[in-house]
């Protein structure tokens, strides 16, 4: 079924009896050319571009619960491409330009909307960081405008400018970023990749992947046995579980982040906000609520829930930003489970065992990645060679010390990032 | 999540530095190699569960404890000194 105005018409004209399920349920087959282990934004993108660019359909996901009960489903939903060092900037550039031209790639509407996002500075220092980081984004060949205190305060003249401990010196402006609906992004790969072939296959939790000499030949789960020539593990938060059962320790802690929104209220934030000196961000939903976080609790969880000192720390950072905020009522908080790198960057790269992928480290900004990672993750699955736009993201830089990529100069060090 | 320092008492967990996994206590000998480098400063074996992790009471004794905790409930199960975690 394709989506047009006019099928949105007719269906609305006749009671809305037209539309049927999204995607197939099928039942697992016993053997696959690829199985991909999570059904995540990354697994299904994977999965979506193996079929839609390298013409491979003998695919499966297999998915422990349901289609964007993970992450991919629990984030901020701001997609950008603001990065600064080389190996994470062209791939997020080429990540970038994928969400520009995706509703029309899988003739779904994701909502992605480029608002624009604004990253706030509070001192000369950071203002030269800023044009710093701008000019890197230009020259990678995506925008970004640098923004003083006067033009800021034209754009968002609701922030408190004139803090005692961070005063407002002006903000990055990076047009082309924004937010999309985090489960229409799911939904979006799930149906592309159903349409053409790929099973869906859900309630399927990986138990064991069969490895026999030295080569990957299937997955044993809660639905039996599957072999497979070729296994991708795209588990998020989970990774290190999965990895292990193929014997391997991955450079990876699993941690929570939390998120919160409010009731809905009407249009006041046009943009997407970042104020990293307090770690507090902020965005207005289409439906209105405000939805916003902070940093991560800062120890290993797999609880997918926060505890109360971040509740309260990102709630008096954005009370201080925007006092206006102060009134409104939170509806809704929860967390996600991180897959945390210790230079803060992705892994996208083959293993030790023959036929077995690696993708995860996405860290608190996986969600932004979802087309990219699909797309070079499909093209090292399919030919075996990594993509041009993603050649960094080895796995054993952090054995080798060789090509860490440490976007925000902390130190490739687990619990810094 | 609060956790009971042993010199302090029980505390909220904001007075607490974490540091990540138990580990450390296990450094290798400096001429080691790179595998068992890479294993102690990299690899984790991040567990969904029991683990036992190194917090620094910061806000408080200023002693480093071993906490074994529960990942996925969130739960502290016990609180020791690391100087005696590791003797
Ligand atoms: C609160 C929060 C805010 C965030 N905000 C942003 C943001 O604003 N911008 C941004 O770019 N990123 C953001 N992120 C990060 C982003 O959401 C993640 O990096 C990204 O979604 C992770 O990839 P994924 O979608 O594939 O993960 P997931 O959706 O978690 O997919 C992994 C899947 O694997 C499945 N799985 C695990 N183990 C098994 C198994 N054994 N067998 C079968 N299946 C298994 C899981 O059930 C899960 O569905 C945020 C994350 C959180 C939690
Ligand atoms: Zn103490």
């Amino acid at each position: 079924m394709r989506f047009s105005g006019l099928r949105v018409l007719k269906e609305g004209l006749t009671g809305n009896k037209g539309w049927t399920p999204h995607w197939r349920d099928p039942e697992p087959k016993a053997e696959y050319d690829i199985l991909i282990i999570g059904g995540g934004g990354h697994g299904l993108s994977t999965a979506y571009y193996l079929a839609s660019e390298h013409g491979l359909t003998n695919i499966a996901v297999l998915e422990k619960g349901y289609i964007g009960g993970g992450n991919v489903g629990r984030n901020t939903t701001i997609v950008r491409a603001n990065y600064f060092l080389p190996g994470n900037s062209e791939f997020y550039s080429h990540s970038l330009k994928l969400w520009e031209g995706l509703e029309e790639d899988l003739n779904y509407n994701v909502m992605h909307s480029q608002r624009g996002v604004i990253n706030l500075f509070h001192s000369d220092g950071q203002r030269d960081e800023a044009a710093r980081r701008g000019n890197m984004m230009i020259s990678q060949g995506d925008d970004a405008i640098l923004l003083g205190r006067d033009d800021l305060r034209n754009m968002l003249p609701y922030l408190n400018y004139d803090s005692a401990r961070f005063p407002i010196y002006g903000g990055l402006y990076h047009p082309r970023g924004g937010t999309a609906r985090h489960d229409a992004v799911a939904w979006g790969y799930a149906r592309g990749a159903d349409q053409r072939g790929v099973d869906l296959i859900q309630n399927c939790e990986v138990t064991g992947i069969d490895i026999a000499n030295g080569a990957v030949t299937g997955v044993q789960t809660t639905r039996g046995p599957i072999r497979a020539k070729k296994v991708a593990m795209v588990a998020a938060g989970r990774s290190g579980q999965v990895a292990a059962m193929a014997g391997m320790r991955l450079p990876i802690e699993s941690h929570v982040l939390q998120a919160f929104v409010t009731e809905g209220l009407k249009p006041c934030i046009d943009h997407v906000v970042t104020f990293g000196m307090g770690h507090f961000y902020i965005s207005q939903s289409d439906k209105g609520g405000l939805v916003f976080g902070g940093d991560l609790d800062f120890y290993a969880s797999y609880a997918a829930r926060g505890n109360l000192p971040t509740v309260e720390h990102v709630m008096e950072a954005g009370v201080t930003l925007m006092p206006m905020i102060g009134k409104a009522k939170v509806l809704r908080s929860w967390g996600g489970i991180m897959d945390m790198s210790p230079d803060g960057s992705p892994i996208i790269d083959r293993t030790d065992t023959q036929g077995l992928y690696l993708n995860c480290g996405w860290n608190y900004g996986g969600f932004k990645a979802v087309p990219g990672s699909g797309n070079v993750f499909a093209h090292l699955i399919a030919t075996g060679n990594y993509h041009e736009n993603a050649t960094g993201f080895r796995l054993d830089r952090f054995r080798t010390g060789r090509g860490i990529i440490d976007e925000e100069g902390k130190g490739s060090q687990h619990n810094l990032h | 999540m609060r956790i009971t320092c042993p010199h302090c008492g029980e505390r909220d967990r904001r007075e607490f530095y974490y540091r990540g996994a138990a580990v450390d206590l296990d450094r290798p000998a400096p001429d080691a190699g790179e595998k068992a480098w890479d294993s102690f400063v990299y690899l984790h074996d991040n567990p969904a569960g029991e683990t036992r992790d190194l917090w620094y009471h910061e806000g408080g004794c200023g002693a480093w404890l071993v906490v074994t905790r529960n990942t996925v409930t969130h739960a502290v199960l016990k609180t020791e000194l690391a100087s005696q975690a590791r003797s």
